[in-house]
């Protein structure tokens, strides 16, 4: 493998990697019987990595020296390999996006279990039988439109291909190969040792059912020698009789098994079979579905080829035929175990069965995720999360159902409150919080937030790398105001400091007051931003102690310029700490906290992402092109070089002023 | 899924829409007709139980204008896949329309027995009349197996036809359709007491119908009576095609969905065109093609709900009640198991007991289980009590990789909210499944039982999937010796 790996695929050192090389040399050709054995190899069309494992957990219990699956193909790509466990270890098979390359690489593969959709099995399954090396596929999808179906099976057969389904479940040859899902879980493998070979083969309609024979099976004789369900349809690619005959034609298989169903008149040919002497084995037989003719209405079962068109498809008729035929056929389906029993009773008495040594239970590892599912292990977790959860049937905010978040009508500042303080908040915070988001949203073009993004958008970048270049500007110099005023205010309140002294000592210090003064508004001419904000707070909430400091501070400076007003930035800041400190739902550290998490910048970046974007999609509306800042507008200042100066200081820039 | 029997009404919209647009295997030996069909008069006419049945017919009045024609004259019949109507009394011929709207209106949403079975006349068809001789009549069916379709001729039709499987004149066409028979092979095969003069247009009627039949993947079409009135030399005829039954494979949806529907649109139906009245956008040309139930089969509440959750969900929700006054009731996991479990409680003689037929499989959520648990067992406890009690299955197969003890959750939490009724009504609960992690699944179940007070038996992988039934109900199969799930 030198293609390159996906990151899902990728290896560490420590990684415990099993690889298998190629057959060196072709298989000697099977018996036209054999249609699995232990070095079946096949591909699996469609990425199901559960059906693979599976295949391949039942390959290692097998005690496979290969595994049966050499490789997926998935025509959607994207994938190189894909990382299966072989027993303990893993193994990397290959994923291949054309079934061409698929089948060039690997000449001995015959077998494909087709996991294709309804909608796409025909396309596919028809491109594999253009394959000679194919002869046989499995085709799990359900409800495959009987005209496709039917001419699968008529191409199949003149190509002399055996195809088991579609819908169904594949079938299994115990000791040797596993198609797709079928058993199920290992549990139920191991529970009916399909590990190793039996006596009887058994062929059926149902899937779900085959689990079930399996089991009857391993109770009462020495277990499953192939098993096949031919899938529930009208027209199955391959019928019991097909089946039966290979088993009747295979030496090691004992007694025949076969479960049939109302509907259709395949049980027929094996009663014909039985009659003209073909089929000598003892079979045992039932078919289910005889409750349909004692019932007043017609019901649909389960199959979609399960319904009488005439007295010869109904259940009662066929079991009755089988009867007389000769093939064993119990009173009731429960009493099937028994009639099976006592016919391998009689096979070990007269030495045609002799069942072999039962070899030791195999394990398994368990998966991780099904021991925790059965709480058998615990691990730490990498990550937690503690405001939202999507795992369940309805997404959720901080425990509240996302239809109760519209039911209540909570908006955005309720949505804010729920995932970021993980509470709600009292009405009047939260339309506290969208009232500074639609303030903070947008502050003209110039400023330089909204100027780099509106640069990087006339760059011909998409939306996201415009809005970032606008937000990395956001800082302690442009947008921070909110968060150093909420510091400084806080420090000099909590501090007990009188407004003037707070004035006089950041004056001393030669600071700034973080959120006092404005360009062009001042105490005439008041921003109208900040007495929206002041009234609302002074109405709603509980208490306003910083916000009336703050304005004391103003009174303060404002008596030394007039345009030293408490601005929108610092008005924001010192209401949002009486929010977070007076609404009852903070503890005191928990305030200081989010305060000190940066939780105004927060705001600021989620309102002000509004502008920004608008500012992107105003730009490309307006179709601008590339900006180029003109040269009279930038004063150049260079070095000297190559005129002198001393060694290594040729690039010291002089600055020349004029 | 699979094969599905459409409305009348549909069928021949269909045929009426696609007959010369579906496109043909071999040439017929009549030129390609230079026009389409006109619009197909058919008026399909449905009622809700509870409608104003004059203003429903009023309503059908303005959407088919060809029922206002002066002096036509009508068939009316009911179209709810019932055979026979004609024996039935359920055919109204050579009617005015205000004879058929009275014929229609005598008889809408009224109960109606035919042969054995009960149901409502819900949805009607009326149509123009074709006066024919006798001898104008033909008998044609098309169906399919697995190595081709049969297409089915007899040179004479209607309802006294008798039976066409032994007389009617039969040809075989492959599944490979390189292989469809010439015109004469055709002609030779199926149309030998057929005058010669019509053979032509026969030919071509046969090779168009199978290729509409190919075509919107029908599974079964009969036609009886077809009619074909010859022209005055007998060398062209005008074919009508009276009576239809017909299925289409559901499963074909998605290749033939967009034929079905635009056969049936306003346009293709000769409906005045305007913005559909509730403003719905169908995804196709016509509206969506509708798999009636068949007839006396309405769906009960808790069917129809059951029925939803099962479309809303990749899981398998099944529920048909067959006798609510049953008292054996079942709730199996798996689509064999279930049918399994009503063969084993038929033959221990107790068909007429069994209430419902029903599934739950492909790893149901925890509370689908519940709600479909619930369903049934409100069924249940809702009939009035037993002298002998109830029976109640919890069965089902070997689960491949459901965990059963989560789905048995379910089925717990829906046992608890109903526990005190389960006692009143003395319901023996019998208990069977197996597959993944099912040790954890039997284990609660069962000291649930013991906590509420229930009559339960538990069992698992060692009995037979269907072992409980006659257990449970022939008396004497029963002993202390057969050994519970011990947990």
């Amino acid at each position: 493998m030198n293609g390159s790996l996906t990151p899902q695929a990728s290896l560490s050192a420590d990684d415990n990697i099993k690889r298998f090389a190629p057959v060196s040399r072709p298989l000697s050709p099977l018996q036209p019987h054999t249609l699995f054995h232990n070095k079946t190899r096949c591909f699996v069309y469609g990425l199901q990595t559960r059906a693979v494992q599976g295949m391949l957990d039942f390959d290692f219990i097998c005690k496979r020296k290969t595994p049966s699956v050499a490789g997926i193909i998935y025509t959607f790509g994207g994938q190189y390999v894909s990382k299966m466990y072989w027993g303990t270890s893993e193994t990397l098979l290959p994923v291949y996006q054309s079934t061409e390359k698929a089948m060039a690489k690997h000449s001995d593969v015959d077998h494909v279990v087709n996991f294709a959709s309804s909608r796409s099995v025909y396309t596919s399954t028809m491109e594999l039988m253009e394959f000679p090396q194919v002869k046989s596929i499995a085709i799990i999808a359900e409800g495959v439109p009987e005209r496709r179906a039917r001419e699968i099976l008529h191409v199949a057969k003149k190509k002399g291909i055996t195809i088991i389904g579609p819908a169904t479940v594949g079938g299994i040859k115990p000791g040797a190969f596993k198609i797709g899902n079928t058993g199920g879980m290992m549990d139920n493998i191991v529970a009916s040792k399909l590990y190793r070979k039996g006596s009887v083969a058994y062929v059926s309609k149902s899937g779900g059912m085959s689990n079930e024979l399996n089991n009857i099976v391993s109770q009462n004789t020495d277990g499953v020698y192939e098993g096949v369900a031919i899938g529930g349809d009208r027209y199955p690619g391959t019928t019991f009789i097909d089946h039966m005959l290979r088993f009747q034609a295979d030496p090691e298989c004992k007694i025949l098994l076969l479960l049939g169903e109302v509907g259709g008149v395949e049980e027929y040919r094996v009663i014909e079979a039985v009659k003209q002497g073909i089929i000598t084995k003892p079979i045992v037989a039932w078919a289910i579905g005889t409750v349909a003719g004692m019932l007043t209405t017609e019901v649909q079962f389960g199959h979609a080829g399960s319904m009488a068109n005439s007295e010869l498809e109904t259940a009662n008729m066929k079991n009755k035929s089988m009867r007389e035929a000769g093939i064993f056929v119990p009173d009731t389906f429960e009493e099937l175990p028994g009639v099976l029993a006592q016919i391998y009773q009689k096979m070990i008495k007269s030495g045609q069965i002799k069942p072999a040594a039962e070899p030791a239970v195999p394990k398994i590892p368990m998966d991780y995720n099904w021991a925790q599912e059965l709480g058998l292990i615990r691990k730490p977790a990498a990550f937690i999360s503690t405001i939202s959860d999507d795992r369940g049937q309805e997404l959720l905010y901080a425990g509240i159902p996302i239809t109760d978040v519209f039911k209540e009508n909570v908006g955005i500042g309720g949505v804010m409150s729920l995932l970021w303080f993980r509470r709600r908040l009292p009405d009047y915070a939260g339309k506290f919080l969208e009232m500074v988001l639609m303030l903070t949203a947008d502050h003209g073009p110039a400023v330089s937030g909204a100027m780099n993004t509106i640069i990087t958008t006339r760059a011909g970048k998409d939306l996201i790398s415009a809005l970032v270049s606008g937000l990395l500007t956001i800082g302690s110099r442009f947008g921070g105001a909110l968060d150093g005023a909420a510091e400084e205010f806080t420090k000099a309140y909590d501090k007990g400091m009188s407004p003037r002294d707070f004035v006089d000592t950041m004056r001393k210090e030669n600071k700034l007051i973080p959120g006092i003064g404005h360009r062009v508004k001042s105490r005439n001419n008041p921003d109208l931003r900040v007495t929206l904000v002041k009234e609302y707070c002074q109405k709603n909430f509980p208490s306003t102690k910083l916000l009336d400091y703050a304005i004391a501070v103003e009174t303060v400076t404002t008596s030394k310029k007039d345009n030293l007003i408490l601005n929108v930035d610092g008005c924001i800041a010192v209401c949002f700490v009486d929010l977070l400190r007076n609404c009852g739902a903070f503890s005191a550290e928990e305030a200081e906290d989010y305060l000190g998490n940066g939780v105004l910048n927060g705001l600021f970046v989620l309102g002000r992402s509004i502008g920004l974007i608008a500012h992107f999609l105003d730009q490309k509306r307006l179709r601008t092109g590339l900006y180029r800042h003109p040269w009279d507008d930038i004063t150049y200042l260079l070095p000297e070089l190559g005129k002198g100066g001393a060694p290594g200081a040729e690039g010291r820039v002089e600055v020349n002023v004029q | 899924m699979s094969a599905k029997s459409i409305l009348e009404a549909d069928g021949k919209a269909i045929l009426n829409y696609h007959l010369t647009r579906a496109p043909l295997i071999k040439p017929t030996p009549l030129p390609p007709p230079s026009t389409h069909n006109p619009p197909a008069k058919l008026a399909s006419i449905k009622f809700e139980a509870g409608d104003d049945i004059n203003g429903v017919l009023d309503a059908a009045e303005a959407q088919f204008p060809f029922l206002l024609a002066p002096g036509a004259k009508f068939v009316a019949k009911p179209d709810q896949l019932i055979k026979r109507r004609g024996k039935s009394g359920l055919l109204k011929l050579n009617a005015t329309w205000p004879e058929a709207k009275e014929w229609v209106a005598a008889r809408a949403n009224k109960a109606q027995k035919v042969e054995h079975v009960e149901g409502h006349l819900r949805t009607f068809l009326v149509e123009p009349f074709v006066p024919h001789p006798q001898e104008t009549e033909y008998y044609i069916n098309i169906n399919s197996v697995r190595e081709g379709d049969w297409i089915l001729f007899y040179h004479e039709g209607g309802i006294d036809v008798g039976d066409v499987d032994a007389k009617a004149e039969k040809m075989l066409i492959p599944v490979d359709l390189s292989q469809f028979p010439s015109n004469e092979e055709l002609a030779a095969g199926l149309l030998r007491q057929v005058p010669k003069g019509l053979h032509n247009v026969l030919v071509d009627f046969i090779s168009r119908l199978y290729a509409v039949y190919v075509d919107s993947q029908f599974t079964y079409l009969e036609i009886n009576p077809l009619v074909v009135i010859p022209n005055a030399d007998a060398t062209s005829a005008q074919v009508h095609y009276l009576d239809l039954a017909a299925k289409l494979d559901q499963t074909a949806e998605f290749e033939c969905g967009a034929k079905w529907a635009v056969a049936r649109s306003p346009a293709a139906l000769g409906m005045p065109v305007g913005a559909p009245k509730d403003g719905k956008v169908s995804i196709d040309a016509g509206p969506p093609i509708d798999f009636p139930a068949p007839f006396g089969r309405e769906m009960s509440k808790e069917e129809a709900y059951v029925a939803e959750m099962d479309a809303k969900t990749g899981a398998s929700l099944k529920l048909t009640i067959l006798n609510s006054q049953g008292r054996i009731w079942t709730l199996v996991a798996g689509g064999g198991a279930s049918v399994v479990y009503a063969d084993a409680i038929a033959s221990a003689g107790f068909a007429s007991e069994l209430a419902n037929y029903g599934e739950y499989s492909g790893a149901p959520t925890e509370t689908q289980t519940f709600h479909y648990a619930r369903t049934v067992f409100d069924l249940m406890l809702r009939a009035p009590q037993h002298p002998d009690g109830k029976v109640l299955f919890i069965g089902g197969g070997i689960a491949n990789f459901t965990n059963v003890a989560s789905t048995f959750k379910g089925v717990i939490r829906a046992l608890r909210d109903v526990a005190p009724l389960l006692v009143e009504h003395n319901v023996h609960i019998w208990v069977r499944r197996a597959g993944p992690n099912y040790q954890e699944g039997l284990k609660n179940i069962k000291a649930v039982g013991k906590e509420l007070g229930l009559t339960m038996k538990v069992f698992g992988p060692e009995m037979h999937v269907s072992g409980i039934v006659p257990l449970a109900l022939v008396p004497g199969k029963w002993n202390e010796s057969i050994k519970e799930f011990e947990g």
